[in-house]
């Protein structure tokens, strides 16, 4: 596998007439994690979408190498179906990997609809999601929302581990996240001016 | 990638044949045949009247029927995110329109046909009239479906868009319905193949336009 990586240049976003940020420029390579704080609206998840070819970019360029895992609010789940039919879907699309069912917690889960989950557990589902797809970069949206103390904690190590797998996980989060070796990015310091003062 | 599409039609047709909530492949199927029992109820039971209009009103109850599970093409999966993450792993979106087309006619266009056989006794249609018709579903129906989900597609995410969407198709079959319906005039067997062609101008349109209507959607 080569080794991953993010390149983002002189990056700027604006959506509808706001500019949210501007003249962002970062390079993460394989083992790194960013975590990317600001207040609500500043463009966290715009950020990320980008990053991950979701959404365009009003100036600049981003350059990726690797597949982008992405979690965010949405999980991408049929809510019809018991969690174990919705996840082996993607198991197949991705190819049947292992999701780590027993560490997050979601064995006992598996006959539930998906509908009837709470958010903390659509949200390990999720995770599950994005291990199966075993992607070498991570794009996580407010990943602790939801999880209770001790999720949040696997979260965290979850992480970790992809990192020190080679992995790259950008996070994106008002809250801490641990991680050895983390790098953080205020967001708000690419905030255009007249927005800042 | 083709265990993948594999992958995604199985689950479309999980979801469009046997359906959750929205009743599946039944409930269009069930507004079809209520059509064709209501229709003698209402203009009286005169034999050569319901065999000559009968072939028209199958029609017109077939398009209908189609337009019903709208809202459950496209919105659904564009909402739970589910095309962002087929984006990220590189399954384009044109890919996943063309197999939901796919899904959406085999869920609708030949249980219509079948339904149909009882809808024809019902209004007292002819052998002829019958064949005519079964052709001309058969040519028009795939039409119809590629018609439904771009549309599906194009009206995902706007306020009322399953109202939008069927008020959108209607215009748009118009020439499919002509064609069909008007094959079964003695002499106008011809609008078969005019209405198979109107289907394909349909079914080649439906990947690219549903395509960049779902990326538009992104925003």
């Amino acid at each position: 596998m080569q080794a991953p990586s993010i390149a983002v240049n002189d990056l700027a976003c604006r959506r509808g007439d706001r500019v949210l940020f501007r003249a962002l420029s970062l390079q993460l390579a394989a083992g790194e994690a960013l975590r990317v704080t600001g207040h609500n609206g500043i463009g966290k998840s715009s950020l990320l979408r980008i990053i991950a070819g979701l959404a365009p970019a009003f100036a600049g360029t981003v350059a990726t190498r690797g597949a982008i895992g992405l979690v965010d609010e949405r999980h991408a789940l049929d809510t019809a179906l018991p969690l174990g039919k919705a996840l082996a879907f993607w198991q197949r699309i991705d190819g049947a990997a292992d999701n780590e069912l027993a560490r997050l917690g979601l064995s006992p889960l598996l006959d539930v609809p998906v509908r009837y989950l709470s958010t903390g557990q659509k949200k390990r589902a999720a995770l599950a999601r994005l291990i199966g797809q075993k992607a070498p970069i991570w794009l996580l949206d407010e990943p602790l929302n939801g999880l209770d103390g001790h999720a949040a904690t696997l979260a965290e190590k979850l992480a970790a581990e992809h990192c020190a797998g080679g992995g790259i996980a950008v996070i994106a989060s008002h809250q801490p996240f641990a991680v050895p070796g983390l790098r953080e990015m205020a967001l708000a310091d690419y905030a255009p001016r007249e927005m800042a003062a | 990638m083709n265990g993948r599409l594999v992958t995604l039609l199985r689950r479309d047709l999980a979801r469009l044949l046997l359906g959750g909530r929205g009743g599946g492949a039944a409930m269009p199927v069930l507004f079809f045949l209520s059509v064709a029992m209501l229709y003698p109820f209402a203009v009286g039971p005169d034999a050569t009247l319901l065999a000559r209009t009968g072939g028209g009103v199958i029609w017109v109850a077939a398009l209908l029927a189609a337009i019903l599970p709208l809202d459950r093409l496209v919105e659904p999966d564009i909402e739970a995110g589910l095309f962002d993450q087929w984006a990220l792993r590189g399954i384009a979106e044109e890919l996943v329109i063309a197999v939901r087309v796919l899904a959406h006619w085999l869920s609708f266009g030949p249980p219509l046909m079948l339904a149909t056989l009882p809808a024809a006794a019902l209004l007292g249609l002819d052998g002829r009239t019958l064949r005519i018709v079964e052709i001309g579903l058969l040519a028009g129906t795939p039409g119809l479906a590629a018609l439904g989900v771009t549309v599906a597609a194009l009206t995902a995410g706007l306020r009322g868009g399953a109202a939008l969407a069927g008020l959108l198709v209607i215009p748009m079959a118009v020439p499919v319905l002509i064609f069909g319906a008007g094959a079964l005039s003695i002499g106008g067997e011809g609008g078969l193949a005019l209405t198979g062609a109107a289907s394909l101008v349909l079914l080649a349109i439906a990947p690219f336009a549903g395509g960049a209507a779902v990326r538009a959607a992104r925003g």
